[in-house]
């Protein structure tokens, strides 16, 4: 199959902003260059989230606290999940992938808002900068992502400020984004084009930016109270003035549940990208996954209080929650079988984009059913705050999110750079994380279900050895990065040329150049109302294969 | 062909069912069994273990299956076939799922209710202990269902509990005991009010598959009957300051005339009997 792409033209732009490497440190407005901007900022946070993480695997090498301070510890504890979520999940799989794809997908030049976009992206640095500095000046938060109060209220107040306001940073920077994307996708699409023709990863970061847009406003309201309790005194969440810590755990989870979909749904949008292109197949059950995004989106509002199960919660609440919750796999568990429909009958090329969304989906399917477990309150009421929930979560984080964006930089690297990146070194990445993820996370069930609780520095040494276990796997986690730079930075220099469309992929981002210019395509944007149009020229053993031309 | 793939399908699922049984019965997954409440925690877990080794096998050996028998061989070129979706499939796959799903939250209602989870609170409180029933208390799971307490006419053993960071208190008001261990009689039923000083604190037995969040300014209770003798650990579960991971308790579950001769010596009034 051919492509016809329109003639490159290199003096489109109109634009007074920079070129050349300048435009990635500057306000650039181009949505290409914010993409990347989130992608490479994001990244560089995941490596100082991933020694946080490596400190606590020491850490944990033994029974007692004897690495870490105690009070430091809890500090690389709650910095460790606060980067992880908010500075690379949350940005990555939103800003940066959503940045680059939606103008294309959608047929635009750009986003709605460029310059809002900028302003969001510019939001992230100073506020990531913010909270890793408050270690070194006064001591950072200490009482965990979840800020419960009073022990929020408790710890020193100068680290839980810092935190508050670059939360509250990072909390409007996302919702910026989410305004856009709604806005992008439902008012900038091409003449001709209709929202059932889009490619899933829009109806993803709809769905996503609705709940953005939901739910981030309830944590910021929340966590401006619990500032007032903590500078002005004021009662909201603090028992000793009369307040409510259960309130706080309400609207904490209001919007922290959601934040999970937040997390992940854009990761599902992004698979359902890589996998026709690698399996030269349709994307199965388009329709079906349309509905199931939605459906997530309503269910994923009312299920907070499966957090709760052991706080002060009724019987007929924790009943309530534990349905609702329950129900969710229901449209989860339909993308699933249609994933693997679609690579059912197909032409799979083993590359590492593929080699990753395959994990994805291995370790999400074991993420989703401790999940369904952990909404059974009889169940959750004995593994509640232990290791199990850390093993449940990193599967479907790490497991699901993390290993998707590894997957979508293996496919998108072309297009980001007009260079290949080795394969070799990519399937070797796949196999170190893939292993080093397992054998660090699936004894954590174990250890949950047998006594562990999560967030300690001392734990029963009868967990000795398995927590051991789990940190060889942290390190070959960390050994797997090496070859992933590497790659990274040696095909952007000596990389084999890219083409434009190395893939044969249908979806608009491959039918211009590799980089594209800005403003995407030098002519009018391309009409793509088939994005998954693959199987035209399907030979099997009778068919005799159509070489390529 | 179609027989075939059927007999493969059925034999595999079968394996994996009984592997799946296997090692939920031979591995040891879940600490000691010493509460009437925890026989029924493991049933439930074991009907989850064995849905969710048929659902991860199924998955995971499709994929890889896939990835084999349709990966691209030297020289092919070309598309896989352009099937784009099949109705009854997709109804397939979100119905199974859906009876899953409300199959395992009926089932876990009933576990639920058979560990006097959806008991109102009331019904829990004592004559002479602290909890009357205008105090507003939330409860745990555990409220020992009438069944349970029906079927041993033995008293019930009541006890509050302060949590501080970083310690558990026990105090049982009929002795005027303050104690630092946790002392129950096997098979008496036993409900403890908490309270927390502080911070948030939970009060977890794994042993006996229980859990409950210690507030402040909200008290909670939580009931069980312990039903094995020894020493088991009290841990506590919310994350509650710099030495969270050290604030742990013991609970000794031991015969009640060697509880008695515990509660005796330690009694300030003495002469008090259970
Ligand atoms: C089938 C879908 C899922 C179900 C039924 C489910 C259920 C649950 C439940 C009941 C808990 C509370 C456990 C406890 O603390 O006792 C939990 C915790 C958690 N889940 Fe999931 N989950 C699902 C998918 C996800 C997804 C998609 C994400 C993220 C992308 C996620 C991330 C988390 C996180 C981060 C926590 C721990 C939060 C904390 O306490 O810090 N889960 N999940
Ligand atoms: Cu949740
Ligand atoms: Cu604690």
């Amino acid at each position: 199959m051919s492509i016809s792409l329109p003639p490159a033209n290199e003096n489109t732009s109109n634009s007074l902003q920079p070129t050349g490497w300048l435009r990635f440190i500057s306000f650039s407005l181009d949505h290409k260059v914010i993409g990347l901007q989130y992608l490479v900022c994001g990244f560089l946070f995941y490596l100082i989230g991933g020694v946080l993480a490596g400190a606590i695997r020491i850490e944990l090498l033994s029974p007692i606290s004897d690495f870490l301070a105690r009070d430091v510890y809890n500090q690389v504890l709650t910095l460790h999940g606060t980067i992880m979520i908010f500075l690379w999940i949350v940005p990555v799989v939103n800003g940066a992938f959503g940045n680059y794809l939606i103008p294309f997908y959608v047929g635009a030049r750009d986003m709605a808002f460029p310059r809002l976009n900028a302003v969001a992206f510019w939001m992230i640095p100073p506020a990531g900068l913010m909270l890793i500095t408050s270690y070194f000046i006064n001591g950072a938060a200490q009482s965990g992502w979840t800020a419960y109060p009073p022990l929020s209220i408790t710890t020193p107040a100068a680290g839980q400020i810092v935190w508050i306001v670059s939360v509250l940073l990072l909390g409007g920077s996302s919702i910026f984004g989410g305004i856009n994307f709604i806005a992008t996708i439902l008012k900038l699409r091409r003449p001709g084009l209709k929202l059932m023709q889009l490619p899933m990863y829009c109806w993803a970061m709809l769905g996503t930016s609705i709940l953005v847009v939901l739910s981030t406003p309830v944590l910021a309201g929340t966590l401006i109270l619990l500032s007032f309790d903590i500078v002005a005194h004021t009662g909201f969440f603090n028992p000793a003035l009369g307040g409510n810590v259960i309130v706080y755990q309400h609207l904490f989870w209001f919007y922290s549940h959601p934040a999970v979909y937040i997390m992940v749904l854009p990761a599902f949008g992004l698979v359902s990208e890589i996998l026709p292109v690698h399996c030269r197949k349709p994307l199965f059950g388009y329709t079906t996954m349309v509905y199931s995004i939605m459906g997530i989106v309503v269910l994923g509002l009312v299920v907070w209080a499966h957090h709760m199960f052991t706080s002060g919660t009724p019987p007929w609440m924790r009943l309530f929650f534990t349905i609702a919750t329950s129900f969710i796999a229901v449209p989860t568990g339909i993308k699933f079988f249609n994933w693997v429909a679609t690579l059912w009958g197909g032409r799979i090329s083993l590359n590492s984009a593929i080699l990753f969304s395959c994990g994805f989906i291995v370790n999400f399917v074991l993420g989703g059913i401790t999940g369904v477990a952990l909404a059974q309150v009889p169940f959750d009421i004995h593994v509640h705050d232990t290791y199990f929930v850390v093993a449940h979560f990193h599967y479907i984080v790490y497991g699901g999110s993390v290993f998707v964006i590894f997957s979508s930089i293996y496919h998108w690297y072309p297009k980001f750079t007009g260079k290949m990146l080795d394969e070799k070194l990519g399937i070797i990445h796949f196999a170190l994380t893939f292993i080093g993820f397992n054998l660090c996370f699936a004894p954590q069930h174990w250890l949950g279900l047998n006594g562990m609780p999560r967030r300690v520095a001392e734990y029963d040494p009868q967990f000795t050895l398995v927590n051991q276990i789990s940190s060889v796997g942290a390190l070959l986690m960390a050994i797997s990065t090496l070859p992933f730079l590497w790659n990274i930075l040696y095909s952007f220099i000596k990389g084999e040329k890219a083409g434009n469309n190395p893939w044969q992929a249908l979806t608009p981002e491959w039918l211009t150049t590799s980089p594209p210019p800005v403003e995407n395509w030098p002519g009018e944007a391309p009409l793509v109302t088939k994005p998954y149009g693959y199987g035209a020229n399907h030979s099997n053993e009778n068919n005799p294969p159509i070489t390529q031309a | 062909m179609l027989q075939k793939t059927a007999i493969y399908t059925i034999s595999i699922s079968l394996l994996i069912i009984v592997g799946g049984v296997w090692a939920v019965d031979n591995l040891n997954l879940l600490p000691v069994v010493a509460s009437s409440n925890a026989p029924i925690y493991d049933e439930l877990f074991k009907v989850l273990f064995v849905i969710g080794i048929i659902l991860f096998v199924g998955i995971t050996g499709l994929v890889i299956y896939s990835l084999i028998r349709f990966r691209k061989k030297p020289g092919q070129f070309g598309d896989g076939i352009a099937i784009e979706d099949n109705l009854p499939l997709e109804i397939f796959w979100t119905a199974v799922p859906a009876i899953v799903v409300l199959f395992v939250g009926l089932y876990s209602y009933d576990i639920y209710e058979r560990m006097g989870g959806m008991q109102s609170l009331s019904t829990s409180s004592h004559d002479h202990h602290s909890i009357n029933s205008e105090e507003k208390v939330w409860g745990g799971i555990g409220l020992t269902s009438q069944k349970l307490i029906g079927e041993s006419s033995l008293p019930k053993i009541n006890v509050d509990v302060t949590a501080l960071q970083f310690a558990f208190l026990f105090n049982y008001p009929e002795g005027e005991i303050v104690s630092g261990e946790l002392h129950v009689p096997r098979g008496h039923p036993v409900t403890l009010k908490m309270e927390s000083k502080d911070v948030i604190h939970a009060f977890w037995v794994p042993e006996f598959r229980l859990k409950q969040d210690v507030i402040p300014g909200q008290p909670t209770v939580i009931n069980f009957t312990p039903t094995k003798n020894g020493r088991y650990p009290i841990i506590c579960a919310e994350l509650c300051g710099p030495y969270h991971g050290g604030m742990r308790s013991t609970v000794v579950v031991e015969e009640p005339e060697e509880y008695q001769e515990w509660f005796k010596q330690n009694s300030k009034q003495p002469g008090m009997e259970l």
